[in-house]
Order: C-alpha cells, then sequence, then structure tokens
C-alpha cells in the first residue's frame, strides 16, 4: 500500500508536468462540450425554401405565406417551372422545393382535396427529414385552417356510409391531449449533452489509460519497476487509478457545463450519477488497462482502444435509438458499458430515476468492470516468459 | 520479448534463504533459456562471492542479458537452477528482488520527474521510510555533487550524470547484490572512471556487483572474469588468471581470441 | 544523392508499418466494420412502440380503440392497468415509450355528445423517437375517429414529397461520405501526429534531422505511406458501401478519389503540425483527438446538419476540413455532380492544404540554438 502512494504520486507528477497535456485532459472536453452540445441537434432552424407557384391563386399565395410565417423557411427564388429550382438543389443554393399545381385552388373549393408537391435535397438525410416534417405540419394546419373557412359540405365517404348517422355522432368524438414525458419542450440537446458528455470522458479515459502501461514499456522503465518488489496489484492500480480520477473530474465540470450552459435537467440525484460514474469508469478504463497488457507500442494501443470504443460508440443508443436495431446489435449492444452508462445518465438527469430504477444496468457495469480488470491483470500475469 | 509484470512473484514464503548458508550472493547451476530453437543461454554454472566485483563479459549477442534478465526475475529459466541472495530464481522472486538492485543499459529513470522525484518514487517502492528517503537523498546528491540539480528534469541532465545517479538509485535500498547491465555504455572516460569508483565504493560497503561491459579495460578493474561465447561460459577467473592461461597481454586478447571462434556473436 | 536517402527513409516507414501487423489489420478493418454497422445497426426508424394503457373503466370502445394499436404491428401493450400510477415507474426504467390515459368517461362520451378524452403520454427525453411515437399514436386515434365521424367539413392537402438524391433517405448513403472523411483523418492525422511523436520521443528524430535528409523529405517520407494507406481504406470503404449496401456512385470515380488525396494531405499536414507542437506520444494523441477526430464527426455535418446548429457555431465548422470533403463526397457520389459546382469547396480544401503543408514544413526546421 505504501508503494502505491508513491506510484501514484509519480503518476501525477508525470501527467501535471506535461502542462499542454493537462489543459487539454481539462479544458478541451469543456470546450468539445459547449461545441457538440450546440452542435448535436437535428432541428433545422430555417430551410431555404424555392417557389413553384403555377397556381397563382390566393389559396396558393396563402400556402407560401403561411410557410413563410413559421420563420422555418425562407423563399430564395421562385419560378414557374421546376427546372431551375432542381438546379439550385444540385448546387445547394437552396434545400427544398414546393411545387404548387394550376388547379390547386380550385382543386380544393370543388373536391376539397389538392396536392402539393415538395422536391428536398436529401443529400443530408436528417435534415431533409426534419424540413419535410415542419412544411407538412404547416401545411395541414393550413388545410384544416381552409377546412373551418369553406361552407360545410358532406364528403363523398360520409354520403356513401348512409346519412342516417349523421345527427347521432358528434363532430369531434375524441379529443386528444398529448403531454411529452421529462422533455416537454421536446429539447434534443437535453437528450445529447449528457451522452456526448460520456463520449468525451470515456473517449479520453481509455486512450489515455491503454498507452500509459505501454508507455513505460517503450521508455524500458518497465524492466527497472520489474525488477523492484512492486506488487502487480498496486501496479496495476496506480496505472488505472489517475485517470479515473481525472475522469471523474472531468465528468464533474462537464456535468456544471451541462447543468450552467446548457440548463440540462438535472431531476435524479446527482450522487447516483456519480456512483455509477465511478462504476461505470472502472469498466471503461479496464477495457483501456488490458489493451495496455495486449499490446507492444503505445501507437498500436492508441488505434485498438480507438477501433473499440468506435464500435462501443456506434453502438450505444448516442445517436440512434438502440431499439431500432436489427437483434443481433441489441444483443451485442448488452455487452457494451457505454450503452448502459449513457442509459443510466439519461434516466438520471431526465426522468429523475431512483437507484432502483437503474439497478439492473448498474449491477452489469459492475459485472463488466469486475470481469475487465480480473482478465487484464491474468493477462498480465501471463507476460513472464 | 517476454516483458514482466511486478510482483509475479508468487506467494512462496520469506523461510527459504537456505542458498545463503553456502556463503554465495549468487550460485548458478547449469542456468539455460531457450527462444524457440534457439539457445540464448546453455548452460551456464557460476558462483559469486559477497562483496566481490563480478565481470560478466561477452560479445553483443552472447547471452548476457539474458543471462541477467532470468537472475532479476525477469525471464524465466528454461533449464538449471540458481540462487541470488540465497533465493531460488524460480519460486523466490519477490524475496529476490528486495535484496537486489538494477541498472540497465536503457535508461531507466523517469525523464519526465525530477532528480529529487524520481529518488523519492524508488524510495518508496522499497519501501523505505520518508525520513530515510529524505536522509539518503541528501547523502546521495552530496556524493554526487549534484545538490543543485536536484530539481532539475533527469531528462535534461547529461548522460554521465543519469547513469552515475541510476547507480545511486539502484543502491538506494542497500541491496545485497547490485545487476548493472553495460552501466557505461556511450560515457565518456573521465566519467566513466567516476562511475567505477563508485562500484568500488559500493563493494567496499559490502555489496556484491554483478556487471556487464565490453569495454575490456573496465574488465581489468574487476575481482573476477567471466568471458560468455554463443551462450556459454568460455573463461571464469580473475583477470590474471585468464592472463595467463591463455598467455594474452591484456583481458581484450583473451576477449578477441575466445570470440573469434563465436558463431552468433555479432549477428544477433 | 539526396533521393536514394529518401528513399531508403520511406522504405523505413513502410516497414513500420507493413511489420505491425495488428495495427495494419486494425486500420484496414476499420472501415469496413464501419460500413457495416452504419449500414446495418444505425437506423432511425421505429418499429417496436411499447405502450402502457390506462383504462379506468374498461369498455368495448376502449378496447376497441386498443386492438387498433395492437393491429398495426407498430405497437405493443406491454401494460394495462386502472390507475395512471403505473406510467412513471414504467418511464423512468425504460420499460414503456409511450402511455394512453382514457378519460372515465370516455366510452359514455364517445356515444353522448361531450368530446370523450385521451391523454397520450409520451417519453419524450428522446425527442425524436418522442414526436416519432406520438405521430403513429395520433394516426392510429384520427382513423378511429375518422371511422366514427360521419361529417366531413375536412380539407386535405396531399402532400407528396420527393426525397432527391436519396429517396428512402438510407442512411447508409448518407453515412458513407461522412465515414471517408472520418477513415482518412484517422488514418493520417492521428497515425502521422503519433509516429512523428515517437521518433521525438525516442529520440530518433535528432538523428534524423541531422541526416542529409532535408526537413522537408523527412516529412514527405513520413507522410507518402500513410497516404498510400489512406487511400487503401478509401478504396476499401467505397467497396464495402457498393457491394454490400448498394449505396449509389453517381459521379466521377477518379473525382472522388483526387478529392480524397488532397483532403488526406490536409489531415495530414494537421497530424505533422501536432506532433511538432506537443512533447509526447499521448500529448500528441489527445491533441489529435480532439483537434481533430471529434470536430470531424460532430462538426462536420457527417451526423448532425450544419443547418441545426447556431449560427454562432456555423462559422466555426468552415475551419472544419472534413466539412468540405463531406459536401464534395456526397455531391459526387449521391448527386453525380462534378468540379462545375463542387469548385468552391474543392478551392477552400485546396487552400487549406497549401497553407497548412507549408505550415509544417516550417514546424520541423531543425532548431538552431
Amino acid at each position: 500500500m505504501q508503494s502505491l502512494r508513491y506510484l501514484l504520486r509519480k503518476e501525477f507528477l508525470q501527467i501535471f508536468r506535461d502542462r499542454f497535456m493537462v489543459a487539454q485532459l481539462m479544458l478541451m472536453p469543456i470546450i468539445q462540450l459547449l461545441l457538440l452540445g450546440n452542435a448535436a441537434t437535428f432541428e433545422v432552424k430555417t430551410a431555404r425554401m424555392y417557389v413553384v407557384d403555377r397556381d397563382h391563386s390566393e389559396m396558393s399565395r396563402g400556402l407560401v405565406d403561411r410557410l413563410q410565417a413559421s420563420r422555418r423557411f425562407v423563399v430564395v427564388g421562385s419560378s414557374p417551372s421546376t427546372d431551375v429550382g432542381n438546379q439550385w438543389i444540385l448546387e445547394r443554393q437552396t434545400d427544398m422545393i414546393v411545387s404548387i399545381p394550376a388547379d390547386f385552388e380550385r382543386d380544393i373549393v370543388r373536391t376539397r382535396t389538392a396536392k402539393v408537391q415538395l422536391i428536398l435535397n436529401a443529400e443530408d438525410g436528417a435534415a431533409a427529414g426534419v424540413t419535410q416534417s415542419y412544411a407538412r405540419q404547416i401545411i395541414g394546419a393550413y388545410a384544416n385552417e381552409l377546412g373551418s373557412e369553406l361552407p360545410f359540405m358532406v364528403s363523398t365517404a360520409s354520403r356513401a356510409s348512409g346519412a342516417a348517422a349523421v345527427s347521432s355522432v358528434s363532430a369531434q368524438p375524441i379529443e386528444v391531449r398529448t403531454r411529452g414525458w421529462y422533455n416537454p419542450d421536446l429539447n434534443y440537446r437535453d437528450y445529447m449533452v449528457p451522452g456526448i458528455l460520456v463520449q468525451l470522458v470515456t473517449v479520453v479515459g481509455t486512450l489515455m489509460t491503454a498507452m500509459n502501461i505501454v508507455r513505460e514499456k517503450e521508455l524500458g522503465t518497465l524492466d527497472q519497476l520489474s525488477v523492484t518488489p512492486l506488487s502487480q496489484s498496486a501496479f496495476m492500480a496506480a496505472k488505472l487509478i489517475p485517470f479515473w480520477i481525472i475522469a471523474l473530474i472531468e465528468l464533474t465540470l462537464g456535468l456544471l457545463v451541462a447543468r450552467f450552459v446548457f440548463h440540462i435537467p438535472m431531476l435524479g440525484s446527482i450522487p447516483l450519477v456519480f456512483a455509477a460514474a465511478a462504476i461505470y469508469l472502472f469498466a471503461a478504463l479496464g477495457i483501456g488497462l488490458l489493451i495496455s497488457t495486449l499490446v507492444e507500442t503505445q501507437q498500436q494501443a492508441m488505434f485498438v482502444t480507438f477501433f473499440i470504443i468506435m464500435i462501443y460508440l456506434l453502438m450505444s443508443g448516442l445517436f440512434t435509438p438502440i431499439r431500432s436495431m436489427p437483434t443481433w446489435a441489441q444483443w451485442m449492444a448488452q455487452l457494451n458499458p457505454v450503452k448502459h452508462f449513457i442509459e443510466i445518465m439519461r434516466a438520471v438527469l431526465l426522468k429523475g430515476a431512483t437507484a432502483r430504477d437503474v439497478a439492473q444496468p448498474i449491477g452489469i457495469l459492475a459485472l463488466f468492470g469486475t470481469l475487465v480488470l480480473t482478465l487484464a491483470v491474468r493477462q498480465y500475469g501471463r507476460r513472464v516468459g | 520479448m517476454t516483458y514482466w509484470a511486478p510482483g509475479l512473484a508468487g506467494a512462496a514464503g520469506e523461510s527459504g534463504a537456505t542458498g545463503a548458508a553456502n556463503g554465495f550472493a549468487i550460485d548458478a547451476q547449469n542456468l539455460t533459456r531457450r527462444f524457440g530453437s534457439f539457445v540464448a543461454v546453455d548452460h551456464i554454472t557460476f558462483d559469486l562471492r559477497a562483496g566481490e566485483v563480478f565481470g560478466f563479459l561477452g560479445a553483443n549477442g552472447a547471452g548476457k542479458t539474458t543471462a541477467i534478465k532470468m537472475l532479476v526475475g525477469l525471464l524465466a529459466p528454461s533449464e538449471g537452477t540458481a540462487h541470488v541472495a540465497g533465493f531460488d530464481i524460480r519460486t523466490q522472486r519477490e524475496q529476490i528482488r528486495r535484496n537486489i538492485g538494477y541498472m540497465s543499459q536503457r535508461f531507466s529513470l523517469y525523464a519526465d520527474l525530477t532528480v529529487r522525484e524520481n529518488i523519492r518514487l524508488y524510495g518508496g517502492i522499497y519501501g523505505l521510510t520518508p525520513r530515510q528517503i529524505t536522509e539518503r537523498t541528501t547523502t546521495m546528491l552530496d556524493t554526487l555533487g549534484l545538490s543543485s540539480s536536484a530539481d532539475y528534469l533527469v531528462g535534461m541532465l547529461p548522460l554521465g550524470w543519469k547513469q552515475k545517479l541510476a547507480f545511486s538509485v539502484a543502491l538506494l535500498h542497500e541491496p545485497k547484490i547490485v545487476f548493472l547491465d553495460e552501466p557505461t555504455g556511450g560515457v565518456d572516460p573521465i566519467t566513466r572512471r567516476q562511475f567505477w569508483e563508485l562500484i568500488y565504493a559500493a563493494a567496499a560497503r559490502g555489496t556484491t556487483v554483478f556487471v556487464t561491459t565490453h569495454y575490456m579495460d573496465e574488465a581489468e578493474y574487476c575481482d573476477r572474469i567471466s568471458i560468455m561465447v554463443d551462450g556459454r561460459i568460455a573463461a571464469l577467473g580473475t583477470p590474471t588468471e585468464l592472463k595467463e592461461k591463455f598467455g594474452a597481454e591484456s583481458v581484450d586478447d583473451v576477449f578477441v581470441r575466445l570470440a573469434r571462434g563465436a558463431t552468433k556473436g555479432e549477428a544477433a | 544523392m539526396n533521393r536514394n536517402a529518401l528513399r531508403a527513409f520511406m522504405v523505413k516507414e513502410f516497414h513500420h508499418i507493413l511489420r505491425d501487423r495488428q495495427t495494419l489489420t486494425i486500420l484496414l478493418m476499420m472501415p469496413l466494420v464501419q460500413v457495416i454497422l452504419f449500414g446495418y445497426a444505425l437506423r432511425s426508424d421505429v418499429r417496436d412502440i411499447r405502450m402502457a394503457v390506462v383504462d379506468p373503466t374498461p369498455d368495448h370502445a376502449t378496447l376497441e380503440l386498443q386492438s387498433r394499436f395492437i393491429s398495426t404491428n407498430r405497437f405493443r401493450i406491454v401494460t394495462t392497468s386502472q390507475t395512471p400510477n403505473v406510467i412513471e415507474p414504467l418511464f423512468r426504467r425504460g420499460k414503456a415509450d409511450i402511455a394512453l390515459v382514457f378519460d372515465p368517461d370516455f366510452a359514455s362520451h364517445l356515444r353522448g355528445s361531450e368530446p370523450a378524452r385521451v391523454l397520450i403520454a409520451v417519453d419524450a427525453s428522446d425527442p425524436n423517437s418522442g414526436t416519432t411515437y406520438l405521430n403513429y399514436t395520433r394516426a392510429v386515434i384520427s382513423s378511429y375517429q375518422a371511422e366514427l365521424s360521419t361529417q366531413n367539413r375536412h380539407v386535405q392537402i396531399v402532400t407528396e414529397t420527393r426525397m432527391r438524391f436519396n429517396p428512402t433517405l438510407e442512411s447508409v448513403n448518407l453515412f458513407v461520405p461522412g465515414l471517408i472523411a472520418l477513415v482518412l483523418v484517422l488514418v493520417s492525422a492521428l497515425m502521422t501526429a503519433i509516429s512523428l511523436s515517437r521518433e521525438k520521443e525516442r529520440g530518433t528524430m535528432e538523428v534524423l534531422l541531422v541526416s542529409p535528409l532535408r526537413p522537408q523529405q523527412i516529412i514527405v517520407g513520413k507522410v507518402l505511406p500513410y497516404l498510400a494507406l489512406a487511400f487503401a481504406n478509401v478504396l476499401t470503404a467505397l467497396l464495402a458501401a457498393w457491394a454490400v449496401f448498394h449505396v449509389p456512385f453517381r459521379g466521377g470515380v477518379f473525382l472522388l478519389l483526387a478529392e480524397s488525396i488532397l483532403y488526406t494531405l490536409v489531415s495530414l499536414a494537421l497530424g505533422v503540425l501536432i506532433a511538432a507542437r506537443t512533447s509526447s506520444q499521448r500529448a500528441a494523441m489527445l491533441a489529435a483527438m480532439l483537434g481533430t477526430m471529434l470536430p470531424s464527426t460532430l462538426l462536420s455535418g457527417m451526423i448532425f446538419p450544419i443547418a441545426s446548429m447556431p449560427s454562432w457555431l456555423r462559422p466555426v465548422t468552415y475551419i472544419v476540413p472534413a466539412r468540405w470533403f463531406i459536401v464534395i463526397a456526397r455531391g459526387i457520389m449521391l448527386k453525380g455532380v462534378g468540379l462545375t459546382i463542387l469548385w468552391r469547396e474543392t478551392l477552400v480544401l485546396s487552400l487549406m492544404a497549401l497553407l497548412l503543408l507549408a505550415a509544417a514544413m516550417r514546424s520541423f526546421k531543425p532548431r538552431m540554438e
């Protein structure tokens, strides 16, 4: 235990001597979080719209007005034919073409149904999807507005089903109210920031741990340490603990940014978050330690780690919901500590989940951590010839 | 390349200092190490008396470093036995580690720690008390004339100073035996002389010194030397004995004569 | 003589790379694994919505509505209860996505003249999924309602949408260009930074600097092998995307490859600059990671649209080379456009390459002190 203290002191001295690195370790995640927290959203604030209005009626102009009035769309050009619009899409001058056919107004008055065509640049699929759904919402609302203005009319469908029922059923039989729990404003950032924080802490912590033992190998100091009476567990602990502490500090800084800059709601218990983080980091950094025992150079350590972290992050539900993945991928995700910790963070911070609610993922993390650390120590032990 | 991991020594008890009874600091019997079909060290047998300065000579690739690695517990022997400070190198690595110092040809202090921090680290690892560490640091820095540089990063010191410092750090816990693997490589003649003065001082205090070198003038300073060729010990004795036996002017001559017959030698 | 020296040096670098099978395997496999993950695993379509039903007075009307949900095959009712207390714990544990809460008088109101009320509570902690769940739920209810209703004042404007260049919004198509950008940064910026700082850490850089090689040649020698490796990576990623996922390839292959080289040069120069400014491998790795990898993923438009970013952040994306490359790669692959349209992005990348390469060359002048 005494030698562990000296070793830890040494590790911290080495880390803090490299001021540039410490600055990166502490400052960069914060800056990154500030930038990425703002970047990680699919909401499209304003989309550029090109108008092809072949109808030139009051209703077609009303439609374009509604789109513009929403402030979601700005008209960047218009012409009676789609050719120019198509070229503009190709050149990324516009995001969407709204094409209103001739007879738009006439169709609405006569048949209560009319067509509008939206052409989107789906080169950026996420943005296109979002833009499209905004446009549809606005157009739908406009249709309702027209519906209430136009004189009453019995639709063909109801005529077919028989006029007898007409008076017996109310016009709006079901009143649907909706409530988005935990995030009533549907703020995507609230959802992403905790996840991005996990990503930053994981990437930095795991990579640094993975490179740490190999670094001594490369520098030749490992040989020196190995002829001392230093115990294996003390050595491993000294390699793990500094970055474990640093990662927890980073997490703290990150949570402060999340709270005071992004105003992320923190409904649940913060001690619970830290307890889960402490366990999670043993698992995550344990992976780094295990890699460190398997490779010979820092470059290798970095690439193996990076490869694994990349798979972990993509399969963690950070960007796309786990439940949309195919079944095999969902099973794989169960073995992914990042997934469990992101889940815990989101549940505790956004939904106020209690220790009992997240007991299962915490248990999995603890199990995973124990397994990885045991493997790392065993693998390390096997190295003697 | 096999790497050791700290503390691999099993839970062998402290009791087994059996070999110490015969008075040898090291005794090796038929020590052998193979890497696949290549025999790096081939049944070597030798012993060291306590307080002796033993020169372990050989061309590059003759098997010196492999032999040292087995003795200090960095490599397991394929065959044979050896006791270091009375402890079995197979089963009592932990006890051996407490009783030896080691300085390798690769510079082994941390370049990004200061002189003082390096000393404190190794003192702590060897279980010295903070007071002992402070005292010995002061003495060591005085002896080396490094007191004014105590808070310099080791990486900024000239090579000769680094080597002297590394040697002193290897002696910090007052080991029974110190292993020096080509300690003076790349060092100027004056510093080499100073280095050997440090070695003699340590030997005078009763520390056994096991040193490999390929500076043959240094071999003359040793109490006894062995010359390894192709993994075997080709000659062993005091420098004078060997010169007489081979009818040579200097240890250098003896060495060249023996090494000429080598098959592996420089090729490795 | 210098040319021979350069060749010898480059051969050494190639040996370094080729001898290290582990790293090489990972480098070559990385794009493959990524393409496969993006193609198979990363999708955001919603198939299985877990619904909790709170029905204080079960009745044939409420049961009918529930069966409508089940028959869509999209919804799964995980629990039915008479009190709304069940919702909160289910949401907190992530065991339900949406809750349908009937008013106690739902059925009687439905037959009477007052509006029958139903509340949809959705776990909106993930707003994207939440909105989608909500929309699906609404659709089921309104189709039920439409059947009940016989009067209609409704006007319908049918919106017909055409997603140009990627009609199904297939995520592989969108991610492959971004993926290439990412892999290129990884191989070139990170690899170069680490490999150069390794020489610095080990002191071999000094040996190289006093050799007859000029600093520029050292950099070229360091950089060329990685350029080749990066190129191999682009090819594998493209092949995988094309062969396995049938990602469209509408534009010129050679143009794309040429642009890839341009972009790789930018990344390599960044790697050299990072190595020049850091003192250890791990510091270099961190800098490369935070300075190139993360911006390339998150500020490039690869995952999150640039149009979605706040206006102060958008200019920041201009200095991220990946941003320009992704526009180019998407343009060539999905839209089949050429330089006539992509000249601006290409110009930006070329300027970046020139500036950064010049800076990189300068950064490795042997120090005369």
